[in-house]
């Protein structure tokens, strides 16, 4: 077969399988959400659409579509419609760089698996969420409404924030693995040398900025139910509302992924390779590694979700620039020592 | 039409758009966002030219920061002072006279220089480790320079907002 058209189609593949993945588990997260909720605050939760209530992301998918979309007489149409898209690209595209598992070999040919292998696939990410800033602050703006304009402003100044302790922590993790490449950082981290274990402080911040930039609770500030109504989609409804919805749980599943990426290690499964099985149930077992972690950490974000109270707007600038940035820097210096000292 | 020519000729075309955009659309915010696809154009140029690290660090400074900075000055000027920033047409002749010598300059300039075509890299994977070395071997002192003086410009903006 022809190289070229070989390509094409492996990537066609993997972006069906990646796209329908993200979709079907943001619809099992939100049930996840509401489940675990429903735990912690010693509730039933979602029961009746399906058997233990497993059909429920379907029904609220449903009940989404059916819904009238209002858009406010004074808001921006243009960019009213336009943030949504911008948000779900954002969400979507991320996905591109994050490999689940090492690469395979079919037919001859060496296939990564992730999307795209680029060598700047750390900046790649680190672009896509300054870009994510818009889809908030043009929903928040074009409203025209102030709660929905303080939200909006709320979100960017705290993506902003964060976004420098965020750097700095990833900047660690570079220093060990000499690449930007994902799958690289990956390798690197093989057998216990996970980032989380060599640079507990890094993985910290990034953790919290990792919270902090997919408005998560305790930094959900920018949809602040009891001050700001709905915050930035307060006056969304129908899909676009929807696709809010999805692309904040997308943003909680590329975390996840990224965190895993970047702190534990991946795809790597500690000491596989000692166990003498063969190449197929290996590499199934490193990509069953990568989906067990996220699928924790996911659970740690919903948990953490349900457990902390908000912070206050100034409280959260002051963790933001007066903590996180000073111990993401001191974590850097700390990377470089020990990568120093192990060379 | 090879594949490459067809990327670049889509990009040209989001440039030209979305530039013209920039300047004639009335609504402020209208132009940074075609602003915004401008930026993405030209970061596709240079993906197409194998300098991906110039494109990513194009998205991250002026989508990323730059613009954000623009927009929300025009966004919260607007909404706190209740005239809305809108852009017109006025000053023509001035402006034409002005535009007209620029242009002058810059097709001169365009024609009369002599276009040499670089080589291609045959590994561009390597142009990261590339830039790194440079900045920290050929052009330290230049590079620290430039950091000292972002430094100033930060201490100088917290000291002026702190008036």
């Amino acid at each position: 077969m022809n190289d070229f058209l070989f390509y094409i189609i492996v990537a066609l593949v993997k972006i069906v399988i990646i796209a329908n993945m993200i979709l079907i588990t943001v619809s099992y997260l939100v049930y996840f959400e509401r489940k675990i909720s429903a735990w912690t605050q010693n509730r039933v939760g979602p029961n009746r659409v399906g058997y233990l209530g497993l059909l429920q992301p379907f029904a609220d998918v449903l009940k989404l579509l059916l819904k009238e979309d209002i858009v406010p007489k004074v808001a921006n149409k243009f960019i009213h419609s336009m943030a949504p898209f911008i948000a779900l690209f954002v969400a979507f595209t991320t996905y591109a760089v994050i490999p689940f598992g090492p690469s395979i070999t079919l037919w001859g040919k060496e296939i990564p698996l992730m999307m795209a292998d680029v060598n700047i696939g750390i900046l790649y990410v680190l672009a896509l969420t300054s870009i994510g800033v818009y889809a908030i602050t043009f929903a928040g703006w074009s409203s025209g409404s102030k709660y929905s304009l303080l939200g909006g402003i709320r979100s960017s100044a705290q993506m902003i924030s964060y976004e420098i302790s965020m750097g700095f922590s990833i900047a660690g993790v570079l220093i060990f693995s000499q690449s930007l490449r994902p799958m690289e950082i990956v390798i690197a981290q093989h057998g216990w040398m996970w980032n989380a274990v060599l640079q507990p402080v890094g993985f910290l911040t990034f953790v919290v900025a990792a919270f902090a930039e997919t408005n998560r609770l305790p930094f959900d500030l920018p949809e602040a139910e009891p001050e700001l109504v709905g915050g930035y989609h307060t006056e969304y409804s129908s899909m676009k509302f929807a696709a809010f919805f999805l692309a904040e749980y997308a943003n909680m599943i590329i975390g996840s992924a990224m965190i895993v990426t970047l702190y534990l290690g991946g795809w790597q499964f500690p000491y596989v390779e000692t166990f003498g099985f063969s190449p197929a149930v290996t590499i199934g077992l490193q990509v069953g590694a990568f989906f067990v972690k996220m699928g924790a950490l996911l659970f740690f974000f919903i948990w953490v979700r349900w457990s902390i109270p908000r912070f206050r707007y100034d409280q959260l600038m002051n963790i933001g620039w007066k903590v996180m940035f000073p111990l993401s820097l001191l974590n850097l210096i700390w990377a470089a020592i020990l990568a120093m000292i192990m060379k | 039409m090879t594949y490459y020519t067809f990327a670049f000729y889509a990009f040209a075309a989001i440039i030209l758009l979305s530039a013209y955009a920039v300047v004639t659309s009335k609504n402020v915010i209208y132009s940074a966002f075609s602003l915004m696809l401008t930026f993405f154009g030209v970061a596709g140029f240079y993906a197409l030219l194998g300098a991906d690290f110039i494109a990513i660090v194009q998205l991250i400074v002026y989508v990323g920061g730059i613009l954000t900075l623009m927009l929300f000055g025009v966004m919260l000027t607007n909404k706190i002072t209740e005239t809305e920033i809108k852009t017109g047409v006025f000053q023509v002749l001035p402006a034409s006279i002005i535009i007209g010598m620029f242009s002058g300059v810059l097709i001169a300039s365009i024609s009369n220089n002599r276009w040499t075509v670089a080589e291609k890299l045959n590994n561009p994977q390597n142009s990261l480790v590339g830039i790194g070395s440079i900045l920290m071997n050929e052009y330290i002192l230049i590079f620290e320079l430039l950091g000292v003086l972002l430094l100033i410009a930060l201490i100088g903006a917290a000291s002026i907002a702190r008036k």
